[in-house]
């Protein structure tokens, strides 16, 4: 493992896994309280629409997604804060029309076949310094709305109606929330797939959840839960040469049933 | 007694959802530390009336005065208690963090109100280990935070048991020396032991003072027949 740390492609692993785990810790303990897991699984699978549409208009891929991914985190907050009681319809809706619309469009661009897998479970050991900026920045965009408003946001997420008598803008802040979950799925996609956010999203925070006394606390236990199932998923993969997307997820389950062995089911 | 003017009046309020009317030309005026219960059947309009005093709901201008005024900065000096405390269970989150929950950080003013309510040996306790009596008076602790002068509580007992509900009610006659409480409540007893008022919300609401109540349907054995006295409180005077 330590030889392995001098290839470059291993160094943006591990510094893309390690970022990719705080980001998903931080925001799925916010998207699991908030009870929005299967909304930003929708927002991610509708990504892929984006991806098509950028490979048949020649648009950079990342810029492609991240614009149709806010669309349709931006859909789904109206959506969300006009017709709760409809909410699963348009996940689903959003969901299946993404993928459709990318697929359809993969098959118009010519020549070009992008391989649905490595959208599914990326491949972090591709992953370009140019993609860890990226990752940097959005580590940094979120900490800074921490900073701002975890209060804010704490409030919003435990009892929104009262949050709303507090003064606090709660359209506001749940807009903002799901575009940050569009971003940090964007960002995931390409390097660690979107199987594996979504992951990374519950598993953590499940755990997390059992032993932390503040959201904070939460989002970065998760974060430290996440990074260990990256790095422990990562050797794995380097050492029996398998898919690292897959290695971290069994290593999440493996812990998962373990924690659960031991403490319980709640 | 009320010699004062009404710090809450409530004036030709109407309320409908889409097209179902939910109240019909609500008129009501509350005092200074009156105690008001409001009953009525599920799907009467009670939390209704209570979103729209607290402006959850759009109240059609001018029929809801607070303080003399319809301006929304009043509504701080309003405190809430909602229905449903059993809300995010395994939201990790401590009594103290639900008490100062979107106002300042203000340790200080917490404990107190902890202390008030007497959940200050439960500070630090995550909500969720709480019990359902436990977990209201952190609710009402998180209300009285803001130190208002009317508070508001929307079934305050539905989750508790006997014992707990008589701790809750003993709770708030204590606070109604120092603010005016309205409730919504089924509970017969506690409106005879403990409001000054009630108010029967059907759509329309029907308006009583206790006092007069209590002497007309007090028999010779100063024993209060609940059943006549609920068919009493619906009936439109």
């Amino acid at each position: 493992m330590i030889e392995a740390l001098s290839y470059e492609f291993m160094q943006n692993a591990l510094i893309a896994g390690l970022l990719v785990s705080f980001i998903a810790g931080i925001m799925g303990s916010l998207i699991v309280v908030n009870r929005m897991v299967f909304l930003a699984g929708g927002i991610a699978h509708a990504a892929y629409g984006g991806i098509g549409i950028a490979l048949y208009t020649g648009l950079p891929i990342f810029l492609g997604t991240t614009l149709f991914a806010i669309v349709a985190a931006l859909f789904m907050a109206i959506v969300t804060l006009k017709q709760k009681e409809n909410i699963d319809i348009f996940i689903g809706l959003i969901w299946a029309t993404g993928m459709a619309i990318g697929i359809i469009f993969v098959d118009l661009t010519p020549g070009y076949n992008v391989d649905l897998m490595s959208y599914l479970f990326g491949s972090i050991l591709a992953v370009s310094r140019e993609d860890i900026i990226f990752m940097g920045l959005l580590f940094l965009i979120i900490l800074i709305v921490l900073k701002l408003w975890y209060r804010e946001l704490l409030a919003v997420s435990y009892d929104s109606e009262y949050a709303s008598l507090s003064g606090i803008n709660v359209k506001f802040f749940y807009t903002l929330l799901l575009v940050l979950s569009a971003l940090t799925v964007v960002i995931a996609i390409k390097v660690v797939g979107l199987i594996l956010v979504i992951a990374l999203l519950t598993i953590p925070i499940y755990i997390a959840q059992r032993v932390a006394h503040s959201l904070l606390s939460m989002m970065f236990i998760s974060g430290f839960i996440a990074s260990f199932f990256t790095l422990v998923g990562l050797w794995l993969s380097y050492s029996f040469n398998l898919t690292s997307g897959a290695c971290i997820i069994l290593v999440a389950s493996i812990s998962l049933i373990l924690f659960i062995l031991l403490k319980g089911l709640k | 007694m009320q010699n004062n003017s009404p710090i809450l009046t409530i004036s030709n309020l109407n309320f409908a959802y889409e097209k179902e009317l939910i109240l019909l030309d609500i008129n009501l005026n509350v005092y200074e530390k009156d105690f008001l219960v409001l009953i009525g059947p599920n799907g009467g309009g009670k939390s209704t009336l209570m979103k729209l005093i607290l402006g959850l709901l759009p109240a059609p201008s001018k029929s809801i005065k607070i303080f003399s005024t319809t301006s929304k900065k009043v509504l701080s000096q309003i405190g809430y208690v909602p229905q449903n405390t059993n809300i995010n269970l395994n939201f990790p989150i401590k009594a103290i963090d639900v008490v100062m929950m979107g106002a300042k950080e203000d340790k200080t003013t917490a404990l107190a109100v902890l202390e008030e309510v007497g959940m200050q040996e439960h500070t630090n306790t995550k909500i969720g280990l709480l019990s359902g009596g436990q977990r209201q008076r952190i609710m009402i602790a998180r209300a009285l935070y803001n130190k208002p002068k009317i508070l508001l509580l929307d079934e305050p007992t539905s989750n508790i048991d006997v014992d707990g509900q008589e701790q809750i009610y003993q709770l708030l006659k204590e606070l109604n020396k120092e603010m005016t409480i309205i409730v919504i409540s089924h509970d017969l007893s506690v409106i005879m032991k403990y409001a000054n008022k009630v108010a029967h919300i059907h759509k329309r609401v029907t308006f009583h003072s206790l006092e007069s109540l209590k002497k007309e349907f007090t028999t010779e054995d100063k024993h209060i027949c609940e059943v006549e006295l609920l068919q009493m409180l619906g009936k439109v005077q």
